[in-house]
């Protein structure tokens, strides 16, 4: 065939909208398959509230629960220990809740949580994930001297207060999230749903 | 002729059969002067070859759901005939492989293998190297052990930490608001099927580049500089059979070495298999220590390195940028390097010093990713990871401005 009498600029403008027309196309199948792997309506349905009773959580002893399959850590503080709150604040990353997102607003005080001796926290570090240890005892360890009880995460060293709250030098630089959680009666603690009496 | 060589030239019209076989193996000419270092091309291949076979077959067996993974991988061990076998084969191959493509990687840096014209190579190379760690990590998670759940759920969070996608980007990835069955349904699709295709493909651009170019040798003299009357280098001799034989006898000393850690220590005290991942995943409960396989211990170890904020960038963020940033920059090591010269024998006496430090750091840095990062071992994986990228950053300066030795003309040895 002879190139003569092409038309060069109608060639390349042929040529670019197929190309473009191809690229739509591209991206066009590509989104069922992305789509595919977000989570499904299963997944979404696995979410429903977990109750727990906290009628038998000795004071300074803990219950976990699981709420969408992860670990929410119900924790019956003594006075002593709800005491040290306070004075921990120097060594806290976020002493205040001004990280709005860590917590339902009517946790958004210094228990973080409705009634001031029962906490209610994710076990989920804020870190890499991973469950962090409970380590309730006001005693020297390994890895602080002067522990006043909280929580220490295995895996890469961040410590917690017993309100969830984080310290200063730990890998984490979040607070444990406080679930929404809600009390049906006197001793049941209901996770995963705001509204009281509901 | 003969009915058989009818036969080839009859196939021969249709397909190249004979002309790729002289192009890639009977007339393709590798250095003559190839050390032991050179065995461990053919060993990965070796060892990719054993991860397909004993994965074929472990599928055929294995359940991939959170409710009977981590039975079937005891049916397996207990049941299935030879079924121990060709897991061990599996587990340990991985070990193996990964071990010989470090020694494959390290013969790389120390002979220049991937300065100009090899570049292309290097980075196929490298790009082999990040899928197999991708590989490796989903299979890890199939069995679906303690360690299997809560390495990936570390891992996966790594990834919460970029700003803006990173939680969606999670999510999306397990499928899930948590690590679940959902999560080890699509590692199970990617690890047997999707992962093996692009690593398959991947490794053929690699020795398609590698036969363009021609094989490095540790003189780093090109030899097709002289060539004999029939244009075939005189420092090469033909791939097949030199090279085949050879190796052969490679792979025999090699698998000595293979079978006696698979048949007497298949869990490599806690290496190969650890032994959280004897106990089924348990989403509440963290195993005391979270180590990744010894493989990824050094890539592990500088993300747990940054443990100080800078300015804006949070010590989590700060440890996935040095992670990536660790594996990005062996990419470019083609263009670090400037010095004129390619093996070590002829660079400077810094050049050679500064690998071996670089070679025994990134070992150290591998072993304290398998310990907790506290104390002693926190600050020597910071002084690892700084050691680690001072290397690269001092390269181009060193490389190209220290005083080299003449290289041969012809091969030595």
């Amino acid at each position: 065939m002879s190139n003569d009498g092409v038309n060069n600029g109608r060639r390349s403008f042929l040529i670019a909208t197929t190309a473009v027309g191809g690229g739509v196309g591209a991206v066009g199948i590509a989104i069922p398959f992305v789509k595919s792997w977000a989570p499904n309506e299963k997944a979404k349905a696995a979410g429903a509230p977990a109750k727990a009773d906290i009628s038998k959580i000795e004071p300074g002893a803990m219950i976990t629960v699981a709420w969408r399959g992860k670990p929410v850590y119900v924790v019956s503080r003594t006075e002593e220990t709800l005491g040290f709150l306070e004075g921990l604040a120097p060594e806290l990353k976020d002493p205040d809740n001004a990280d709005k997102g860590q917590q339902p607003a009517y946790a958004d005080n210094i228990q973080r949580s409705r009634k001031p001796e029962i906490a209610v926290i994710e076990g989920v570090c804020t870190h890499l994930g991973c469950a962090p240890k409970f380590f309730p005892e006001v005693k020297p360890q390994s890895f602080q001297e002067d522990w006043k009880g909280g929580f220490f995460c295995p895996c890469h060293g961040s410590r917690f207060d017993l309100s969830g709250r984080v310290f200063n030098g730990s890998p984490a630089a979040k607070n444990l999230p406080v679930p929404p959680h809600s009390y049906l009666d006197e001793n049941t603690l209901i996770i995963g749903v705001d509204e009281e009496n509901s | 002729m003969s009915k058989l060589q009818d036969l080839m030239g009859w196939i021969d019209h249709r397909l190249p059969v004979t002309v790729t076989f002289e192009k890639h193996m009977s007339k393709y000419y590798a250095p003559k002067n190839f050390n032991f270092w050179y065995f461990f091309g053919v060993f990965s291949m070796l060892m990719l070859a054993n991860q397909i076979l004993t994965g074929v077959w472990l599928t055929m067996s294995y359940t991939p759901t959170a409710e009977g993974a981590f039975a079937s991988v005891e049916y397996i061990m207990r049941d299935v005939e030879m079924g121990w076998l060709i897991r061990y084969l599996h587990s340990t191959g991985a070990t193996f492989f990964f071990i010989v493509v470090y020694m494959h990687m390290f013969r790389g840096l120390m002979y220049g293998s991937y300065q100009k014209p090899r570049e292309l190579i290097w980075i196929f190379g490298m790009a082999i190297y990040l899928m197999l760690m991708a590989e490796a990590f989903m299979g890890y998670v199939l069995p679906w052990g303690q360690m299997s759940y809560w390495g990936a759920q570390v891992i996966l969070s790594i990834f919460g930490a970029l700003p803006v996608i990173g939680p969606d980007l999670v999510e999306w990835v397990r499928g899930d608001f948590l690590l679940s069955g959902i999560t080890l349904n699509r590692f199970f699709a990617l690890h047997v099927i999707a992962l093996p295709l692009v690593i398959v493909a991947l490794v053929i651009l690699h020795i398609l580049a590698l036969h363009e170019v021609g094989s490095n040798n540790p003189d780093g003299v090109d030899i097709k500089k002289y060539k004999d009357e029939n244009g075939a280098p005189l420092d090469g001799v033909p791939f097949h059979p030199y090279y085949t034989v050879h190796d052969l006898v490679g792979i025999v000393v090699f698998l000595f070495v293979f079978c006696f850690v698979l048949f007497f220590f298949p869990e490599g005290s806690g290496y190969v298999l650890e032994h959280a991942n004897f106990e089924e995943a348990n989403g509440l409960k963290t195993p005391e220590h979270i180590a990744p396989v010894w493989y990824f211990g050094a890539f592990y170890t500088i993300l747990r390195a940054i443990t100080f904020d800078v300015g804006p960038i949070s010590s989590q963020l700060g440890g996935v940028i040095a992670m990536g940033g660790a594996i990005a920059i062996l990419f470019a090591l083609p263009w670090l390097d400037r010095s004129p010269v390619k093996s070590w024998r002829y660079k400077g006496l810094i050049s050679r010093i500064n690998l071996i430090i670089f070679a025994i750091f990134f070992v150290l840095l591998t072993w304290l990713g398998t310990k907790p990062a506290s104390g002693l071992y926190q600050i020597l994986g910071q002084i690892g990871t700084l050691i680690y990228f001072a290397w690269f950053i001092t390269l181009p300066y060193i490389s190209a401005n220290e005083k080299t030795k003449p290289v041969p003309e012809r091969v030595t040895g």
